[in-house]
């Protein structure tokens, strides 16, 4: 190392392989993660989102996994927190749309109406 | 595929001690059984601070704290939370009082860390301390940059000086007036020398930053070489730790290996060498003096000041010598400024302290609180009071060197100045907590044992003077002791305290003093009425059996000397005569019936 240009180049790298250890205070996306969520396939839907928060820098994002939400037919669920607490609770998710609500939601701050749990269920 | 959790387990001495190592291992394992060894990772971290519960795991990003966790835990861990997200919740900590006990609370909002200020224990903790990368993700390194590339090192030594810092050692002179002080008359070489001889006994902040956070030491005393034109540094660390001396080496190797430390720093012409020397855990070798002729091979004394080690050092060259805790203030207040750093503490102290809390206290372990934080705070807000609904006694700060402060100065803001007012000293940062069981006469037999062995024998005073005072505690305790016995320990320990030689010796009288001058009552009680009010002294006390007694005979089969006769269901009797006072009898009565008088 032979200059502060190094040394940021080796900050902002660490940085971020640590940032899931900071204190956040913007949305939270849990993914269910019991064993009906996880044959449903929530798995890749979990890791997908990681990787999209991870790719995108969204370092104030929380991304966690929780037990049994109690739908267990309309698996995988997602649910996104807004930094107020309000939540949104999206259902039969895969990656693909895992990407739609990381963009439209939690980077846009936009709800995605279509994957709502109200329109599963009457 | 990106990391999605990360686990921390205590990496720190008193969690090592309880398999913290196995229980990362047993983490490593489990994950890979699970396939997620590509989503999760484990590592072991520095100390966390709440040694009480160790060992310690932190799940992050969830933030759950983990307690007391096991080896045989670990699976459970892993299954329900890391692979299902079903928090443990019977592992998960819960705070002593009962309306917040049933509470679960994230590691950032429970009690002992939400009312701490962390400034010298700002990645003690967090971050992996055998990785290089992290002390530089959390800034490292930055701070030596700053100078080096933007600042005279009289500006380095100018911030310091107007941060208000002073040593964490024990007798807090401002470091930036230390760093003034060396002599420039010629150009010959200067050292930096970094003491973490911590010998206190009850005392590990030095152990626990060395161990959670090396590189801020290195970084540290690289800026102070900056500052006074030095290019040699020591770190004098007991080999009595191991674990410190391993991380501290190995960080010492990385920053080596990354440009931080040898020739030609950050490409500015800067050079900067930096070793860690072992001492052999004699207490004497915290005195500064001691310490350098120790460094260089000689037999660890202290020698007369003047001249300071500023001007005739290391070697008879100009030297400056920062304990471990002043050195890991250093590159915050660097990148801060000193006005951040004024902001916080009071008018005369200033910044935070880090205390190991110990004795009779619920959460035993290290934590660091802005200066001015009173005592009450520490030890029931953060400390979680006293075990047992014990009554709290006494609390000891500053080691063999400091002295007992009592319930009546619970509210005293925590300073240099109010300490030292009180007959106390602020010290290296231990302090033992003791409750109603705790015999105050004891307590200061106890720390005078301590530097009667740890006297080197240089000086008469300390030599010969605190063993004639040891003579009179053994005295007393022993149910031997006159009136005239307490004017003479005063005595003498005014005696000892303005003749010795170095600080050992100046300041070991200061736990006797103060314990005469607070519990004075209590060395009558010895004296007059041969009795310890607290039931401690063996010579002053016998054990009787109450009426409370249920006749189920522990006491007699745990007597070694058979000193317990009774039938079953029957009230039991002790035999005082054969009775050898071994409190086996006490310790295993599972009705409290057996006293003390």
């Amino acid at each position: 190392m032979k200059s502060l240009e190094d040394l940021k180049k080796i900050r902002e790298q660490a940085a971020k392989k640590m940032s899931i250890r900071d204190e956040k205070n913007g949305y939270r996306v849990v993914v269910g993660m019991a064993t009906c969520g996880i044959t449903a396939g929530a798995r890749p839907v979990l890791n997908r989102i990681v990787e999209l928060v991870a790719e995108k820098d969204l370092n104030n994002v929380t991304v966690t996994q929780v037990g049994c939400i109690g739908e267990c037919a309309l698996e995988p669920i997602v649910e996104v927190y807004d930094p107020q607490g309000n939540r949104s609770t999206y259902c039969l998710v895969d990656p693909k749309k895992a990407e739609k609500i990381v963009e439209q939601h939690v980077i846009g701050g936009k709800v995605v109406e279509e994957y709502l749990i109200e329109k599963f269920k009457k | 595929m990106a990391i999605r959790t990360q686990v921390v387990v205590c990496g720190g001495t008193g969690c090592m001690s309880s398999h913290s190592k196995e229980i990362k291992e047993k983490f490593e394992e489990c994950i890979k059984e699970l396939g997620l060894e590509n989503e999760v990772v484990v590592f072991n971290s520095g100390c966390f601070g709440l040694c009480e519960r160790g060992p310690v795991v932190v799940v992050y990003p969830d933030d759950t704290f983990y307690a007391h966790v096991k080896v045989s835990d670990v699976e459970t861990i892993c299954k329900e939370h890391i692979l299902k997200g079903r928090v443990v919740e019977k592992l998960v900590y819960s705070e002593m009082t009962a309306e917040e006990k049933a509470k679960i609370k994230v590691f950032r909002e429970m009690n002992f860390y939400a009312r701490q200020e962390r400034i010298a224990l700002r990645n003690c903790g967090i971050i992996n301390p055998m990785d290089i990368d992290e002390y530089i993700g959390r800034s490292g390194y930055e701070a030596l940059g700053k100078v080096l590339t933007s600042m005279t090192p009289q500006e380095v030594i100018d911030e310091i000086l107007k941060s208000g810092l002073r040593g964490r050692g024990g007798a807090g002179f401002p470091t930036g007036r230390k760093w003034s002080l060396v002599d420039h008359s010629d150009n010959g070489p200067r050292y930096v020398i970094c003491n973490a001889d911590e010998g206190d006994p009850g005392a590990f902040m030095d152990r626990a930053v060395l161990e959670g956070d090396p590189h801020v030491v290195i970084e540290a005393m690289a800026i102070a070489g900056y500052a006074i034109g030095a290019n040699q540094g020591y770190v004098y660390v007991r080999a009595e730790y191991p674990l410190a001396v391993e991380r501290l080496n190995h960080a010492i190797k990385q920053a080596y290996e990354y440009g931080l430390l040898g020739d030609d720093i950050f490409g500015t012409g800067f050079s900067f060498n930096l070793e860690a020397r072992l001492g052999a855990g004699a207490f004497v070798c915290g005195e500064e003096t001691a310490l350098m002729a120790s460094i260089e091979g000689e037999r660890g004394m202290p020698r007369n000041k003047p001249p300071f080690p500023a001007v005739k050092g290391l070697w008879q060259r100009p030297t400056i010598i920062n304990n471990v805790e002043t050195l890991a203030n250093v590159p915050q207040i660097i990148l801060r400024g000193a006005e951040w750093f004024n902001t916080i503490g009071t008018e005369k102290s200033k910044g935070t302290k880090v205390f190991a809390l110990g004795g009779k206290i619920n959460n035993t372990g290290l934590l660091e609180v802005p200066m001015g934080t009173t005592l009450r705070e520490v030890i029931y807000d953060i400390g979680g009071g006293i075990p047992k609904g014990k009554q709290f006694k006494a609390v000891q700060t500053g080691g063999p060197s400091g002295g007992c402060l009592t319930a009546a100065h619970l509210d005293t803001p925590i300073d240099y100045d109010n300490l030292a007012a009180l007959g106390s000293i602020m010290g290296s940062g231990g302090m033992i907590v003791m409750d109603e069981d705790n015999c105050m006469v004891d307590v200061a037999k106890f720390f005078l044992e301590f530097t009667v062995d740890e006297s080197c024998g240089k000086c008469t005073p300390c030599r010969e003077g605190t063993r004639r005072m040891l003579e009179i505690l053994n005295k007393i305790v022993d149910g031997k002791g006159e009136m005239k016995d307490l004017t003479e320990l005063k005595d003498l320990a005014e005696f000892i305290k303005g003749s010795s030689l170095c600080g050992l010796g100046q300041t070991a009288p200061n736990p006797v003093l103060s314990t005469l001058n607070n519990f004075y009552d209590e060395y009558v009680a010895h004296v007059v009425d041969k009795k310890c009010p607290a039931g401690v002294c063996k010579n002053l006390i016998k054990y009787y059996v109450t009426d409370k007694c249920i006749g189920c005979g522990k006491c007699k089969r745990n007597c070694p000397a058979s000193a317990i006769t009774g039938e079953l269901k029957a009230k039991h009797e002790i035999n005082t005569s054969i009775c050898i006072k071994c409190g086996a009898c006490k310790t295993n009565c599972p009705v409290g019936a057996i006293i003390t008088k």
